[in-house]
């Protein structure tokens, strides 16, 4: 077992240092940095100086170290457009993007699981045919359209719900919440929502068929002719049995939704992390989006290694097989 | 003569489909007593597993009990409400299914599995459960039952499986055993302990069994008696030995003669030509009388209805004495 996570831990790390060779070669490719920095009348001695002293003169090779060496230590360097450190800068922002990527996650896995569930024990009934239009619509329909359209319907129309920010926000220590004010919850519903709904398909369309697969085993037919309660075998037999694919979907689509929260944060003008790349994006911050591609890898990976241990626990048989591949 | 555990009569099963309705079990009816092992046999599709599944109220739709009544010491089971037919499951009837790798589910331990059952149906504490849950293993042969129970099922081989499967079916003392094909998947080494097993199993307790199985020679040595069906209806039922050295009906004398034996010179093994019909065409009058040698006119027009002959019961016209008379 130890072993298993270790070797997932450096595979992680293998796949760490990937992704740091593509966001170092964003800076190569987008021109020559010092440019970016100073002025049309700088001379070319102030130049030279400025590239020595930031040890862009040095090889390639040191230079990735370097960038490797400080990205471990989450030093991404100075943003262009804020000279503010990008870690800072990121770090601020981290809290709104994960309090809305964790509140999507959260309703996507409630009600996709409840509706996947329902829609699977009760497949004929009227309420499963709606749920699987809504599903359809959730998955057709893009994020941001959904967006707008909520905002036309709660915020212009009804004026229930605020068309954009997070609201009042809490500080605790470094971390910034939206959870502990009213007006931050109500920040938080259509967001989330929004965010949601396409993973909240896809989990209920996956609960749904795995629990009518799940329901056809002979296990099943075997707790019903033990004379097993129809709640024991619903609930304890065929649900344990459906989240095991379930966990490994709804974990690696968690780093998609953080991803997907660019799109979101957009609309609903959520200062979060995605807010602030598609801004550094229109200015050209490089450091900013090496960072923040950094940060959704690191995320993406730790959330993968995490799914790897959680199946272990869900699924006793993985634990002999992974104890006897070593 | 004292009421029977297990009394079907005319049982019909029916499974509607879009091309019509389909006939599975027609007009079936036998008794099993009190520690008495009756065999069911009779080749693939005969509607042996249906009987099984029908008697323990398992038929899933498009399925369904169409006629007929099952009565369990008495009770009438065959319409009872599922709350109520869910408590007669698992604590009056055991079933025992056929593959051991797939009954038990395989995300819980084999104890949290017997314990869930015992739990569901007596009224015991979670301590209490959990040591008649080792005594149950003990008794169906598990070694070191109090360190195997905490074991998930891909611990155990296949033999062990079925153990836990009939520990699990036998848990709240049941009435009656449904075991169907519990041998099949097995070894055959591991196929003769699993049938002594559930052969001591019923005398120890007094529980019926009913074993649904294709094997003559399991049921050989473990029945009481046998019914042999063919095309989802009794062709002969009668006690073992009378089955086997003295088959009445044809078909059951052709199943008697498709044993292989080691003392015989070197005879060709009898085969029963063709197959058996599809559901959805029985023939008309005795379904078996389109393979049969000894058919005559009237088993192609008439149903044969059950005829006694001494201890056995057989539904063939030779054995009618009107209709002997017109053939002769």
């Amino acid at each position: 077992m130890l072993a298993f996570t270790l070797r997932r831990a450096i595979q992680a790390i293998g796949v760490m240092i990937a992704v740091g060779i593509i966001s170092f070669s964003m800076f190569r490719f987008a021109g020559d940095p010092v440019n970016q920095m100073v002025g049309m009348d700088t001379s070319g001695t102030e130049r030279a100086a400025i590239r020595k002293s930031l040890g862009l003169d040095d090889p390639v090779i040191v230079q990735f170290g370097r960038y490797v060496g400080n990205a471990a230590q989450f030093k991404f360097g100075v943003s262009y457009q804020f000279r503010l450190p990008v870690t800072n800068l990121l770090m601020e922002r981290m809290p709104a993007t994960l309090e809305l990527a964790i509140c999507a996650t959260i309703f996507a896995m409630v009600s996709g699981i409840l509706m996947g569930v329902y829609s699977a024990l009760r497949r004929d009934s009227w309420l499963a045919h709606v749920f699987q239009a809504v599903s359809l619509i959730g998955i057709s329909l893009p994020t941001f359209l959904i967006g707008i359209l909520m905002i036309y319907l709660f915020s212009v129309t009804l004026g229930w719900l605020p068309s954009f920010g997070r609201g009042d926000v809490v500080h605790i220590g470094w971390w910034t919440t939206g959870l502990l004010t009213l007006s931050g919850l109500k920040a938080l519903i259509m967001p989330s929502i929004t965010l949601g709904l396409f993973q909240m398909t896809l989990i209920m369309r996956l609960v749904r068929a795995e629990m009518l697969e799940v329901m056809r085993t002979d296990y099943i037919r075997f707790a019903r002719a033990r004379g097993l309660t129809t709640r024991a075998i619903h609930f304890g037999h065929a649900l344990r049995n459906t989240l095991v694919p379930v966990i490994t979907v709804a974990g690696l689509q968690f780093g998609s939704v953080i991803a997907f929260a660019i799109i979101t944060e957009t609309v609903f003008q959520w200062p979060g992390m995605g807010l602030l790349f598609v801004q550094a994006v229109q200015n050209v911050d490089i450091p900013i989006m090496a960072a923040y591609l950094m940060m959704v890898s690191l995320i993406f990976v730790t959330i993968n290694l995490v799914v790897d241990i959680l199946y272990t626990i869900v699924d006793p048989r993985l634990r002999s097989t992974v104890s006897r591949a070593h | 003569m004292t009421e029977p555990v297990l009394s079907v009569r005319n049982l019909q099963v029916e499974f509607v489909s879009r091309r019509g309705t389909l006939r599975a079990i027609d007009d079936v009816s036998f008794d099993i007593a009190k520690g008495e092992v009756l065999g069911v046999v009779g080749e693939s599709g005969a509607g042996k597993s249906v009987t099984g599944l029908a008697v323990i109220g398992l038929i899933d739709p498009p399925g369904r009990i169409s006629g007929g009544e099952i009565r369990l010491s008495g009770l009438r089971i065959d319409n009872l409400p599922p709350e109520e037919l869910r408590r007669v499951r698992g604590k009056r009837i055991g079933m025992i299914f056929q593959d051991p790798l797939t009954s038990l589910n395989p995300l819980y331990r084999v104890g949290d599995q017997i314990v869930e059952t015992i739990r569901t149906h007596l009224n015991l504490s979670d301590t209490a459960a959990r040591r008649r849950a080792i005594d149950l293993l003990a008794e169906v042969g598990i070694p070191a039952p109090d360190k195997r129970i905490d074991g998930y099922p891909h611990e155990f081989s296949g033999g062990m499986r079925q153990r836990v499967v009939i520990a699990l079916a036998i848990c709240a003392e049941p009435e009656l055993i449904i075991a169907d094909e519990p041998t099949t998947a097995l070894d055959v080494s591991v196929q003769a302990q699993i049938i002594s097993l559930i052969k001591r199993l019923g005398r120890d307790h007094g529980t019926a069994v009913m074993l649904v199985t294709h094997d003559m020679g399991v049921i050989a040595e473990t029945s009481d008696r046998v019914a042999v069906m063919y095309a989802g209806r009794v062709a002969e039922i009668g006690p073992v030995q009378d089955v086997v050295k003295n088959p009445l009906h044809p078909y059951a004398r052709g199943l008697m003669g498709a044993i292989p034996t080691l003392a015989g010179e070197d005879k060709r093994l009898v085969q029963i030509p063709g197959s058996m019909p599809r559901l959805s065409a029985i023939p008309r009058g005795c379904s078996f009388n389109p393979r049969c040698e000894s058919a005559f006119d009237r088993c192609r027009v008439d149903r044969p209805e059950p005829q006694t002959r001494g201890a056995q019961s057989v539904a063939c016209h030779l054995y009618d004495s009107a209709s002997a008379e017109s053939a002769a």
